[in-house]
């Protein structure tokens, strides 16, 4: 068995990127793609001038990064380097662990040697590809204003990258300058379309057979709607592949970690803890700014209870198992409760900039959270007896709202609950649907869903103050670079931003000269993965042979104790393939009853031992070997 | 090993669906349902027969698997639950568990309600109960325990109804519960994997009956709601909330769309507190659990979303005017009865009958009666019926096609019966036996049935066996064109028929070492067991020194010779492989040379120690060979000169 990582990703939205060889078969885990990288471009301009004006003073070097040094052209997108290194007719299955990990696929599908089989659950396959869908749609305001694109365009060329901030340089190179590769004109439509024909949807724990051999099976990862790990079974052995987990999330399933017991061979993916681990230093300097909006520009939201949590947690340890499993159910509560703070001071700071008189703008691309945010805004709203409207702008806003409320099996308790004693699930998307419940009080409830800033729709019921939800969360497509235009002057305004986007680069073309931006922001950090406290007891609850770490979390595993485990395990690089033996020598083999029944045997005394001359059919049927009764002639 | 099936209901009978399947040490409760036509204690399942000794049922079930929530099925789970006290786990699909407490406490209502003590179970146990329950999704494999394995697959019969799988070990079976195997206006067709299967349990309500298509029935319906209403009358559809109402109303929904009729069309609202406009909040969110169809549409509006839909005020029921009315409950009392005495003297109205109306109900009397005509209510008043009665044709049970087209598409190696009337049974069983030949039974309430199931021994195989398993091994057959000809003189089937045949016939042999310390098991390829057990190759040979008449043998050289017996040979065995190098001859594990030797020890002609023109040939060979050997050498033996001459 062979691993290769192409890919550790960043963060929640560009998932890591692996090859996985098992018994003779090549997956692919993920085929995400950097959309974070969009930062280096300019969001499309409002009149056509700056583009004159932003003529290039050559052969300045490292000059200072303003607005006016981003890229201004049309946007390529950067998908997984290491990928392009493959060749893709030897992918045999493509596993995809989340809607963000599908965003690259059309770019490996729409390639004509292409043979693999693609799986992902029924959720993951509908959300990632109204992503996709919604993206080539932001993507069409660029592509009317600079026409169609050319081979190669002009900030392609050398000495125009070359002439570029650092800031810029790094991101387009890679953090070590390593190459300028993997660059992508999008996708169109058409593409998407074709790309999801090759997906085979699954349920959650719903069992499928590649080649009679591999069995495969996703279980809920609790990161995103539909998001999994994947349980992957051969003849030799098994093994679990762990992407970004959550215990306890506000929508998704929860993690459902009991069904990954016992695996051979855990691949451990999760990269969050890696984040999280400087989040905490980042907390610790900002955390007595609570009063963000009095004379913080940045606000980053911390809640000293997650240390106090944390520290409750950790002395509750014990080796017992159960104990362990009611130590991680403990640790979700916390987790949900801490989450559900989170989206709770969302809200009330939003009513305080509503009431005065400032509107609120969440350009969150995470489903889950704006699902639960929506849920908790109009709470909050009706609670404050606030006629303010709440508005969702997206080319598949209906689309999206009217599927999360069908799909209640895919949600977490307590959404299953209000599903099963209420008949619904979330009350966006309600509005379009209940007509014959015209009793309940959403209707009270000022919820729009628009496909577009400019749709005559939005025109009409347009009024401020008023709460817009919309993409991208980049700040370069879709309709919130319109609305951030509008508003970034207005010191009653809020901007609601997720703890993992640069801020500071992703504004910045929002930044006049010289003049900070007065509306104010919020950037808070939503949980996206396993904690490492957590992760600890998780392995041991999970009793694997044997677990492939990333190599970033080496030095924490030695400080934590992992060595005295009782799994053996070894550690990944980005590009470098690392062996994983099988822990069976031998595969395991199913003879049939009657077979077994008709051999003559002979006992070897010496050797204690009894053999016997077999002769039959091997079948090989559900990964499982079998040696039926030959039709001999 | 056996699987053990102990049929509590639905044993020859239509009525409290349940069987308990004990496979390889794990018993599994299929089905906890009511009777619905009697009111003392034969309305539930014999219990006690479960388990003879102890009365602790938590202990004697792995599990409870529900079907789907129609009371047949479900309806005496709180009872065993909550009263009987079950505390296990209960499996159903995400639909049934949202629909059945409505269900259930309906149920409750009708039956308990104003006589407290026949009170079996109250609103709060029906709560306890479903807190009980593990809702799955379609196709998820469930772990119930270590070795034992279920999965639910779509049913059609109801929203959420499913077929289950479960597989304890090596062995496997399918309960099918109710299932239709063609779609209808709301749910799609029964879909299943092709599985190896030891036994099915399938329903056979409709075991003898064959049905057309559904779209003629359908067509049938609405012209006589149309008639209806055309001409002034009013429509009463006494119906259970779930299910046939979603299904009618889409049908009416649609027609009414189509049609652009606006004649209005109610939902009863009033006696059981809504619970259509209740279910219709379920259908709604559950519109993945319907047609491919239905889910098509859902994006651009929610199908169960009726247009012309509106819930009924009791005010109405006076109101002039044609109009269409469903109520609860489905064999017309309570609701549907005052609304039924009202308008069944009129003969412009219709009253449909939608489904299985018990004895003595006045569905029932309705089913028989012949309008215009006097039937007797309950209290003894009698009441005049002119209006028509109309009873619907089709129903979400699969007709005994879609029986055998499940059963053969399964193929198991045993089928029982249950869910059916048994003059049908006895009939479907026989064919099930003389067209599939698989053995069948029906056996009735009570009966416990054995039945074998398939075991298959773990063992370990090495690498070098499964490699050698995959080496193709094909066989060519050649088929004479002419011989062909003269046997079949059909032109066209021998173009079809290529002259040469390929055929694989891939065969697996090895060893299979059992240990006798711990019975593991292992499978090597000869190669290998020499490793494995550890000691040296002890071959057993043959030899012979074969003398062979060679005139002038002195006068020639002995290459001459070889070329001789080599070509010989060849022409004698044109199917093997000879080959000949260095002064010797081998074909397979023969190997032979020549000896000159003045004492061979295979020499058997001691006595002519050195015979003119006679040469020696010693020959040796495994056991494998021996009949070849033996060819061999008689060939070398008789030798003829014309064979030298031709050298």
């Amino acid at each position: 068995m062979e691993f290769t990582c192409l890919s550790e990703g960043k963060g929640f939205y560009y998932p890591p990127c692996h090859i996985l060889d098992i018994s003779g078969f090549r997956i692919l885990l993920d085929c995400p793609m950097d959309l974070s990288s969009l930062l280096v471009f300019s969001p499309v301009p409002i009149d056509p001038n700056p583009i004159i004006s932003n003529e290039k003073t050559s052969l300045k070097i490292d000059k200072p990064l303003d607005a006016s040094s981003l890229i201004c052209a049309q946007p390529r997108y950067r998908t997984v380097k290491n990928l392009i290194l493959w060749d893709v007719s030897f992918i045999d299955v493509v596993l995809i662990s989340s809607p963000m990990g599908m965003m690259g696929l059309p770019f490996l599908t729409r390639n004509k040697d292409f043979s693999a089989k693609v799986y992902a659950t029924e959720v993951a396959a509908r959300i990632g590809q109204l992503m996709m869908e919604d993206l080539v749609a932001m993507h069409k305001e660029y592509r009317q204003f600079y026409g169609p694109e050319y081979d190669s365009p002009e900030w392609m060329k050398w000495d125009e990258l070359d002439s570029l901030p650092i800031e810029l340089k790094q991101i387009l190179f890679g953090a070590d300058g390593a190459g300028f590769a993997g660059w992508m004109p999008l996708y169109s439509a058409a593409d998407v379309k074709d790309c999801m024909l090759k997906v085979e949807s699954l349920k959650y724990a719903e069992e499928t057979c590649y080649n009679g051999t591999l069995m495969m099976s996703a279980f809920s990862s609790g990161l995103e709607i539909g998001s999994c790990n994947w349980k992957i079974t051969c003849p030799k052995g098994s093994v679990a592949y762990i992407s970004s987990s959550v215990f306890s999330p506000l929508t998704a399933m929860s993690f459902d970690y009991k069904s990954l017991q016992r695996s051979d061979v855990i691949l451990y993916s999760d990269f969050s803890s890696c984040n999280a681990a400087d989040n905490f230093e980042a907390d610790n300097n900002v955390s007595n700014s609570r009063c963000f909006y009095m004379s913080f520009d940045w606000f980053i939201m911390s809640s000293l209870l997650s240390f106090l949590f944390t520290f409750l947690f950790i002395s509750h340890y014990s080796d017992d198992d159960v104990n362990l499993e009611a130590s991680i159910k403990l640790g979700s509560v916390d987790e949900y409760t801490e989450e559900m703070e989170k989206l709770n001071f969302i809200c009330s700071s939003s009513i305080d900039f509503i009431k005065a008189g400032g509107s609120v703008l969440i350009p969150i691309g995470r489903h889950g959270i704006v699902l639960q945010l929506l849920e908790q805004l109009a709470v909050a709203l009706e609670n404050e007896n606030m006629k303010v409207p709440i508005f969702v702008v997206s080319s598949v806003a209906e689309e999206l709202t009217a599927y999360a409320n069908i799909i209640p099996e895919w949600l977490c308790e307590q959404l299953q609950d209000r599903a099963v004693r209420g008949g619904q699930t979330f009350k966006a998307g309600q509005t379009s649907m209940a007509k014959i419940g015209k009793n309940r009080q959403q209707i009270e409830l000022m919820m729009y869903l628009f496909p577009a800033i400019h749709s005559l729709k939005l025109l009409t019921n347009w009024q401020e103050p008023c709460i817009v939800f919309c993409p991208h969360w980049s700040f370069r497509l879709g309709p919130v670079t319109h609305l951030l235009r509008r508003w970034c002057g207005d010191p009653n305004s809020l901007l609601v931003i997720e703890k993992e986007v640069d801020a500071g680069l992703a504004l910045l073309p929002f930044k006049p000269m010289e003049i900070d931006m007065k509306m104010k922001v919020l950037q808070c950090p939503f949980l996206s993965g396993i904690t490492l406290q957590k992760s600890h007891q998780l392995l041991k609850l999970l009793q694997p042979k044997h677990v492939v770490f990333p190599e970033i979390l080496r030095q924490h595993n030695k400080n934590n104790g992992h060595s005295e485990t009782s799994f053996s395990f070894s550690y990944y690089k980005e590009n470098e393939k690392v062996h994983i033996p099988y822990t069976k020598k031998d595969s395991e083999l199913d003879i049939a009853e009657e077979l077994v029944n008709q051999l003559q045997s002979a006992t070897l005394t010496k050797q204690e031992m009894t053999i016997a001359r077999l002769r039959g059919e091997l079948v090989l049927e559900q990964g499982r070997q079998r040696l039926i009764l030959g039709n001999d002639e | 090993m056996a699987i053990e099936c102990l049929v509590l209901g639905a044993g020859q009978d239509v009525g409290k669906s349940c069987v308990i399947v004990k496979i390889n040490g794990k018993s599994i409760m299929f089905d906890c349902g009511i009777h619905t036509g009697y009111q003392d204690h034969r309305r539930y399942p014999d219990f006690s027969l479960i388990s003879a000794n102890s009365g602790d049922f938590t202990d004697s079930l792995s599990c409870i698997i529900i079907t789907h929530f129609h009371l047949d099925h479900i309806g005496a789970l709180p009872y065993f639950t909550q009263v009987c006290g079950y505390n296990g786990p209960i499996y159903m699909t995400y639909p049934t568990k949202a629909l059945a407490p409505i269900m259930l406490e309906d149920y409750r209502k009708l039956i308990f309600e104003g006589r407290e003590e026949e009170k079996q179970f109250s609103s709060e146990d029906i709560a306890e109960c479903m807190k009980k329950v593990t809702a799955v999704d379609l196709k998820q494999t469930i772990q119930v325990d270590k070795d034992l394995q279920i999965r639910a697959y779509y049913a059609g019969h109801v929203i959420g109804a499913a077929m289950f799988y479960a597989k304890v070990g090596d062995s496997a079976m399918v309960y099918t519960g109710d299932y239709n195997m063609t779609a209808d206006r709301h749910l799609g067709a029964a879909q299943i994997d092709r599985l190896q299967l030891d036994l099915v349990i399938t329903e056979s309500t409709y075991a003898t009956s064959y049905r057309d298509s559904k779209y003629v029935r359908e067509r049938e319906f609405l012209k006589v709601v149309h008639n209806c209403v055309a001409g002034g009358g009013k429509v009463l559809i006494p119906t259970f909330a779930l299910g046939r109402a979603q299904e009618l109303c889409m049908i009416l929904d649609d027609y009414w769309e189509k049609t652009n009729l606006k004649v209005p069309i109610y939902f009863s609202a009033d006696s059981f507190s809504g619970l259509t406009l209740q279910a219709n909040m379920y259908y709604k969110i559950l519109i993945n659990w319907t047609s491919q169809k239905v889910k098509d549409t859902y994006t651009t509006r929610n199908p169960f979303d009726f247009k012309n839909v509106c819930s009924f005020d009791r005010s109405l029921i006076h109101a002039p005017g044609p109009c269409v009315l469903f109520a609860t409950p489905a064999m017309i009392s309570g609701f549907s009865l005052d609304v039924f005495k009202l308008w069944a003297p009129d003969e412009r109205n219709l009253v449909t009958l939608t489904g299985y109306c018990g004895s003595g109900t006045i569905g029932r009397k309705l089913m028989v009666a012949k309008p215009p005509t006097r039937i007797t209510l309950d209290d003894n008043v009698q009441l005049d019926v002119r209006c028509q009665i109309y009873q619907l044709s089709f129903s979400p049970h699969t007709d005994a096609k879609g029986i055998m087209d499940l059963v053969k598409f399964l193929s198991p190696k045993h089928v029982i019966l249950v869910h059916g009337e048994k003059p049908k049974m006895v009939k479907l069983k026989e064919i099930i036996e003389s067209e599939l030949e698989i053995p069948c039974y029906h056996p009735a309430n009570h009966e416990t049935l054995h039945i074998p199931s398939t075991r298959r021994i773990e063992a370990s195989a090495s690498d070098a066996f499964l490699q050698s398993c995959l080496c193709p091994n094909f066989k060519f057959l050649k088929t004479d064109p002419r011989q062909d000809s003269e046997l079949d003189d059909d032109s066209n089937n021998k173009r079809k028929m290529p002259q040469l045949q390929v055929c694989e016939n891939r065969v697996a042999q090895g060893l299979l070492i059992t240990l006798q310390k711990n019975q593991s098991r292992k499978v090597v390829t000869e190669n290998e067991l020499i490793d494995t057990i550890g000691t040296e190759i002890h071959e057993e040979k043959f030899a012979y020194c074969c003398p062979i008449y060679f005139p002038n043998s002195e006068s020639r050289d002995i290459s001459s010779f070889h070329l001789i017996l080599f070509g010989k040979l060849s022409r004698e065995f044109p199917d093997l492989n000879i080959q000949d190098c260095e002064d010797v001859i081998r074909i397979q594990s023969f190997v032979g040379s020549f000896c000159s030797k003045a004492k061979c020890p295979y020499r058997t002609d001691v006595s002519f120690q050195s015979v003119l023109d006679t040469v020696h040939f010693c020959c040796a060979w495994s056991m494998g060979d021996e009949e070849l050997a033996w060819r061999v050498i008689s060939t070398m033996k008789n030798l003829k000169l014309s064979d030298r001459i031709e050298t």
